[in-house]
């Protein structure tokens, strides 16, 4: 048990992480392509047009993925967070601010084709939904994140800030959502929910799948490439920084 | 007793010292020197436990300090920079809360005691908004007359202080000592102080 | 136990040195919800149904104004310094600070805004509930607004960071408070609401301190 401990902490040191981040993302990258050129192709040609939604509906296959990466990505953040924490890693801190701008931007997207579909669906860019409203106040959270971790100039300062608000966040996050939703209940908003579309065939079902498998990969890739610009970034003083291959050049 | 290892502290990218050891036993006095930004400021905030040390680590009494936290706390007064004075307060008030909030209530014929010696009498009453800077750290230096605490540390107590303050913080110092207290302290002017005592140089 | 008592009398000794700070808050919530009926028109059945959710909106940008001041006094003055190494643990004189924030800043809202509401036109019984969604909701905001502060002390912008930071956080405790006035006046009764706000300030009065103080740790380094 002790041993596997041990080589668990061995990873953690930002020396090793990096080139093995480095031999491992291009392979995340390459199944991430894989999985959306797949995953595009069942959204486009396989699944059958919606008797009622026509081709508009078929927006799903990237706004439901993204709204399920992005509630995850803030998970993952937060224990990130935690592990820093508890056993005070650097790389902890690293991971997480890798991880929020990738976090944002599958907020934003998901907002974004939720407008998109909402147009045609409900005759508006923007309803009260519970689900949208939710996704509007985790794309702020993610914000606040960026927005502290930027500001404060001290790294290791800004790391510990940023997993305080992180675990604050990710406490609240189900509270938010639980309260917009009776907030929505009790306002009698919009009555269609994303979910309810006509029964999911299952090409449908699997496209979406496939598509959030490939926007994991896609996350994976770009937070373990965002990483090893943050560790240059941090350790330039470092030795083993100044006796990399890439540096000798 | 106090006993530091090998203690180092970065900050940003910079490391400011590493491999610090000293120790301060009972009736002894520590004085850090170094020039600016050498990082004494930064070890005795280290030393009091406002800031972790890179590496190395602190002893009191024979235990690790992080586990007699609370213990080193109540035989511990730190004195910082900033004077923790509240501006809006009198000096009585000011000396009167910070022991409250310490955990040790004072009274207030002490703390009028203690105001009187170091020098502000007929003023214990007034906001210290209108107190000169060196009143003003006299106020915070009539907290050492209050204390029971063992472990003195003090960062520049003489900084604008007059001659007769100084005289008077030395003799205040020296009775710490001859009681069995510990005194660590930064100064850039050299201090007469009664015991024994080294004095340790940051690079 | 003491030193809990003694800061948060220090801290409104402080306060009533410094009356105008308290009373910019209170004139700020009354000119914010002075606003509404000037900007939507002064019919009376609409003043009456926004009138929950702009007094609790009202109530919670004047609690924000003063979060910033929380703990920045006594961080440059040191004073932090000294309660982090005092033999009190740090969580519970912060929390003396959080009700000492709260009986400057949000219970004077709590007494406030039933004369507001008078401006909306609100029934007796409904003025009684805002009073209660106020005073169960306030703490809320001050525990909340504690964690913000605290991570944001001493950071650049860090004004305009803390309302970044706070606001979502604030999302909760306006939906349940304005939705308990506006349950009670649709007749479905304001019991659910209001024991889900006090679930909520029971959980952060548990948890906030402890974030607080962690975050506290953090800016003294």
């Amino acid at each position: 048990m002790s041993q596997r401990l041990v080589n668990w902490f061995k990873f953690a040191s930002p020396a090793t992480f990096y080139p093995l981040a480095g031999k491992a993302w291009p392979w995340f990258a390459a199944l991430g392509t894989a999985f959306a050129a797949v995953g595009l192709w069942i959204s486009f040609f396989v699944a059958p047009t919606d008797f009622q939604q026509g081709e508009g509906y078929r927006i799903i296959f990237i706004h439901v993925p993204a709204s399920w990466m992005s509630m995850f990505i803030y998970c993952v953040m937060a224990l990130w967070a935690a592990i820093g924490i508890t056993f005070n890693t650097r790389l902890s801190g690293m991971m997480s601010s890798a991880l929020a701008p990738t976090g944002a931007l599958f907020a934003f997207i998901s907002l974004w084709t939720g407008a998109l579909w909402g147009k045609p669906m409900w005759g508006a860019w923007w309803v009260w939904d519970a689900r949208l409203t939710s996704e509007l106040i985790l794309l702020f959270l993610y914000l606040g994140y960026i927005a502290l971790t930027a500001a404060i100039d001290d790294p290791r300062r800004a790391d510990k800030a940023g997993a305080i608000v992180s675990l604050v966040g990710v406490v609240n996050v189900p509270i938010i959502y639980f309260s917009v939703k009776w907030w929505n209940t009790l306002h009698q908003g919009a009555s269609v929910s994303m979910t309810k579309a006509p029964t999911m065939a299952t090409t449908m079902l699997w496209g979406m799948l496939i598509m959030a498998l490939a926007f994991w990969m896609y996350s994976i890739a770009i937070a373990l490439y965002r990483v090893r610009a943050i560790i240059l970034e941090r350790e330039r003083h470092a030795t083993w920084v100044a006796e990399l291959p890439e540096m000798q050049a | 007793m106090l006993r530091a290892h090998g203690l180092a502290c970065v900050r940003g990218d910079r490391r400011l010292f590493s491999d610090v050891d000293f120790s301060v036993s009972a009736g002894e006095w520590l004085q850090v020197e170094g020039a600016n930004g050498a990082g004494k400021t930064s070890l005795l905030r280290i030393v009091a436990g406002l800031a972790h040390a890179e590496d190395g680590h602190l002893e009191w009494e024979g235990q690790p300090v992080d586990t007699v936290r609370d213990e080193f706390n109540a035989r511990l007064l730190y004195l910082g920079h900033a004077p923790a004075i509240k501006d809006d307060l009198s000096a009585l008030e000011n000396l009167r809360t910070a022991a409250a909030v310490a955990g040790r209530p004072l009274d207030e014929a002490t703390a009028l005691a203690a105001l009187r010696r170091i020098g502000l009498k007929g003023r214990e009453d007034l906001p210290t908004r209108v107190l000169s800077q060196g009143q003003k750290r006299r106020v915070a230096l009539a907290r050492l007359l209050c204390s029971q605490a063992r472990l003195w540390i003090l960062d520049e107590p003489f900084v604008a202080l007059d001659v007769a303050a100084v005289a008077l913080l030395c003799s205040i110092l020296d009775e710490h000592l001859a009681r069995g207290g510990m005194l660590m302290f930064t100064s850039h002017q050299a201090v007469q102080l009664a015991g024994s005592g080294a004095s340790l140089r940051l690079s | 136990m003491n030193a809990f008592i003694a800061i948060v009398r220090r801290d409104l000794l402080l306060a009533a040195r410094r009356k105008s700070e308290v009373f910019t808050a209170l004139f700020f919530f009354m000119i914010v919800a002075s606003l509404f009926p000037l900007g939507i028109g002064a019919e009376t059945s609409l003043l009456r149904r926004i009138a929950p959710g702009v007094l609790w909106v009202a109530a919670l940008l004047a609690a924000m104004l003063s979060l910033n001041r929380m703990f920045a006094a006594d961080h440059q003055d040191g004073t932090l310094e000294q309660m982090a190494l005092s033999p009190t643990p740090l969580a519970l004189l912060v929390s003396g600070k959080v009700f000492a924030h709260w009986l400057t800043s949000g219970l004077p809202l709590v007494l406030l805004a039933p004369v507001l509401g008078l401006q909306f036109d609100l029934s007796p019984r409904s003025l009684g509930i805002l009073m209660i969604s106020l005073l169960l909701g306030t703490p809320l905001l001050s525990l909340i607004g504690a964690i913000g502060a605290a991570l944001t002390l001493g950071v650049r912008g860090g004004g305009v960071l803390l309302s970044l930071l706070v606001l979502p956080l604030y999302i909760p405790a306006l939906i349940f408070g304005a939705g308990a006035v506006e349950a009670d006046m649709a007749g479905l009764g304001a019991g659910g609401h209001l024991s889900l706000l006090g679930a909520l300030l029971a959980l952060a009065a548990f948890f906030a301190p402890w974030a607080a103080t962690a975050a506290l740790r953090i800016a003294l380094e």
